[in-house]
């Protein structure tokens, strides 16, 4: 090897240096701690702080949680338990989550279907595997497609014939899309909305009604306001979800149309929705909303709940999905026109893949939002795990449990939004992976 | 400049120029806002034709190119391709873009796809191709252009050129009738022109009608049947590129042509 120095003389290297391995991080845990915790004396200082302020917290807090109660079979009962095991300590009592747990999580719900709803949590989770994660079967789709049938005709038990009859609307919307589309695009997408509205408004009840006449299966019908708990709160949470997410792209969409009428419409609606608390339409769902149903009509609370949630929601995710939109370079635009894509297939091939991938975070944030607004509808008289704590505790029993209960919430509706946090971040990944 | 295309043996057996039109631009005239920016543009391109397009900073290049695959709107005049009329029918847009290709500065690939992905996603949506057959003409085009290795790859992991020449294969693969480029080197480095300017040579040899905005005058020379100077939204000259080149007859021709060959 030449061992000239390349600046002060000319030079020529002899022989290559083959490739090596990168050297080796020093180990350890020694290494570790002092390079995170005391690198500086000051840091240290602040480190010693930290472990101060985290070990104060939780001397106070664990002793609490740790409660010798989970037999009590009421608040009285606790407190005759923490007095024999000689502590007088405010601690827990956690009788209530045993005595309780099922009407958190079902509310009123009769307590011998309590397999439904949770076979439909099954049926839910599986539906949304070849959504969240692709890569499934191709006629898993098809299950997919078909769970909220399911898992309606689960939860609301009734005749089986209805969720068929709704089903079979939106069946009637793609024929009658594909049947016309050759006519005219526009005549094409009209025909699918219409179609099947007139045929729910006018057609499937008596078809229902018939059908159900003439065969008679089903599952025990369960009233909405049976429902209640956390059950509750999943059931309008993801349906909403589900719901205002092609809702809200197709408003981001309409906010970045050069139609005039499109544009005005979808920033009027955005606006409107975003610009009211959202109590304040879920009042309007509960009270209002009967003065503009034709008189008679019974139209259940709980749907009108998810409708205006829905709603609230995809006026936020239009606006995250238009960021993404605004951040897709104009260049793929011109791209996607110069090889003659029409307006909709560049934007579900080229446009809304990417602006999607760049809204991801801000769209899980929002539906993590709506997830925990899904508690506001106390305020109406449903019964979400807050309302229920109410109810626990009018009972002799429990009257006077407060933390217990929230802490039990609390927990579910982490475990719930820490999953969307991190099938989000899983996302991210997945998709940066893909294509860098 | 044109140290990029002097070593190549141009076989000009089959660059023929038939007398059928490909495109015919008449009186046409654009506007951004207030501003005219094409003044009274009267174009015709013969099928065969390999026109640059050449002229200063602002002239309007870029905009003719792109009226013509309507990515801009002329306000007045007529612009027809292969016999249709650019109107605001979207038929007739959609048509005319897929039989147009084009290739832009900057490539404009799409990053979420893969090469493979890339040059076959317009020929099934638009042409209604079956997956396997848009696949294999993707290939035969991605071998034409050199880089058939990278069809799994995604566009950022490959080199400025490469992405040009992926850009060039992904309009080919719509088996276009005529090809637009709007500066397709001036985003790459002087190694990088040379295999995208070799890929275009080779197309002009198969005797594509081509419309090039380009400031790579050794192209011009080798290539070109004809070479449009444009000022000020106007074409000022043009002329056959031998002619052109030794010959300029305008004065704004000779001042550009001395700013952008002579040192
Ligand atoms: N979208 C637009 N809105 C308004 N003015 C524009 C727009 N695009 C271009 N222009 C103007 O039109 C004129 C012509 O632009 P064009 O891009 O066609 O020039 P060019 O000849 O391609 O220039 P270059 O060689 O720099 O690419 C320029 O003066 C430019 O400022
Ligand atoms: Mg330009």
């Amino acid at each position: 090897m030449s061992d000239t120095h390349a600046q002060t003389a000319p030079y020529v290297r002899e022989s290559m240096i083959a490739q090596q391995p990168p050297p080796l991080k020093e180990a350890g845990a020694v290494k570790w701690v002092r390079e995170n915790l005391f690198p500086t004396w000051l840091n240290g200082l602040m480190t010693l702080i930290a472990i101060y302020v985290v070990w104060v917290v939780l001397s106070h807090l664990v002793p609490w949680f740790v409660s010798p109660t989970w037999t009590a079979t009421s608040l009285s009962n606790c407190r005759e338990i923490l007095a024999a095991s000689g502590d007088a300590a405010s601690k827990a009592c956690w009788g209530v989550i045993r005595d309780r747990w099922e009407q958190l999580l079902f509310g009123f719900y009769p307590s011998e279907f309590y397999w439904r709803p949770t076979l439909a949590l099954v049926v839910m989770l599986l539906g949304l595997g070849p959504v969240l994660f692709g890569n499934f079967p191709r006629w898993f789709m098809g299950f997919s497609l078909a769970s909220p049938f399911l898992i309606f005709f689960l939860i609301w038990g009734g005749p089986i014939w209805l969720p068929i009859a709704v089903a079979l609307g939106f069946v009637l919307g793609v024929f009658a899309f594909r049947a016309l589309v050759g006519v005219n695009q526009i005549v094409g997408v009209i025909a699918a909305i219409l179609v099947p509205v007139l045929y729910w408004l006018f057609v499937m009840g008596p078809l229902v009604d018939t059908l159900a006449s003439i065969a008679p299966i089903g599952l025990e019908s369960v009233r909405s306001n049976q429902l209640g708990g956390f059950l509750l709160s999943v059931v309008i949470g993801v349906s909403a979800i589900v719901l205002s997410l092609p809702l809200g792209i197709i408003l981001a969409l309409g906010r970045a149309s050069d139609l005039f009428i499109v544009t005005k419409l979808s920033v009027g609606f955005i606006e409107i929705i975003r610009g009211v608390p959202l109590i304040v339409w879920l009042f309007t769902a509960s009270l209002l909303l009967n003065y503009f149903l034709p008189p008679g009509t019974n139209f259940d609370l709980t749907l009108r709940v998810i409708i205006m949630v829905t709603l609230f929601s995809a006026a936020y995710i239009a606006e995250v999905v238009r960021g993404g939109l605004a951040a897709v370079p104009k260049g793929q635009y011109e791209g996607a026109d110069s090889l003659g894509l029409s307006y909709w297939q560049s934007m579900q091939l080229i446009v809304l893949p990417q602006a999607l991938k760049i809204s991801i975070p801000g769209i899980v944030n929002t539906f993590i939002g709506l997830f925990k607004d899904t508690t506001l509808v106390l305020f109406i008289g449903l019964l979400d795990p807050l309302g229920l704590t109410n109810a626990i505790r009018a009972s002799t029993d429990w009257n006077g449990v407060y933390w217990e209960l929230f802490v039990f919430i609390g927990v579910l509706f982490f475990i719930a939004c820490f999953s969307m946090g991190r099938y989000s971040l899983h996302l991210e990944k997945k998709l940066q992976r893909e294509n860098r | 400049m044109s140290e990029a295309v002097q070593d190549r043996q141009i076989n000009r057996s089959a660059m023929q120029v038939s007398d059928e039109v490909a495109i015919d631009i008449n009186n046409m005239n654009k506007w951004y806002g207030t501003f005219h920016v094409l003044r009274d543009i009267n174009l015709t391109v013969n099928r065969g034709e390999r026109i640059v397009i050449c002229g200063p900073s602002g002239s309007g290049k870029s905009t003719l190119i792109r009226c013509i695959n309507r990515l801009e709107e002329h306000q007045s005049g007529q612009i027809i391709v292969d016999g249709t009329e650019l109107s605001s029918d979207l038929k007739n847009i959609d048509k005319i873009r897929s039989e147009v290709g084009m290739c832009f500065q900057h490539f404009n690939l799409f990053p979420h796809l893969t090469i493979l992905e890339n040059c076959t996603l317009a020929p099934i949506w638009v042409r209604k191709t079956p997956k396997k057959e848009a696949e294999a003409t993707a290939m035969h085009f991605l071998e034409k252009v050199k880089i058939p290795d990278q069809a799994n790859k995604y566009p950022g992991q490959l080199s400025g050129g490469q992405q040009q020449r992926v850009a060039i294969a992904r309009s080919l693969c719509m088996k276009p009738r005529i090809m637009l480029f709007d500066e397709p080197t001036s985003a790459l480095d002087p190694e990088m022109i040379k295999e995208v300017l070799d890929t275009m040579i080779e197309l002009a040899e198969e005797g594509m009608t081509m419309l090039c905005v380009t400031h790579e005058m050794g192209f011009a020379q080798a290539v070109a049947n004809r070479v449009i100077f444009m000022d000020q939204g106007q074409i000022v000259e043009q002329n056959e590129p031998h002619a052109f080149f030794n010959n300029p007859q305008s004065d704004r021709t000779k001042l550009f042509l001395s700013q952008i060959l002579g040192h």
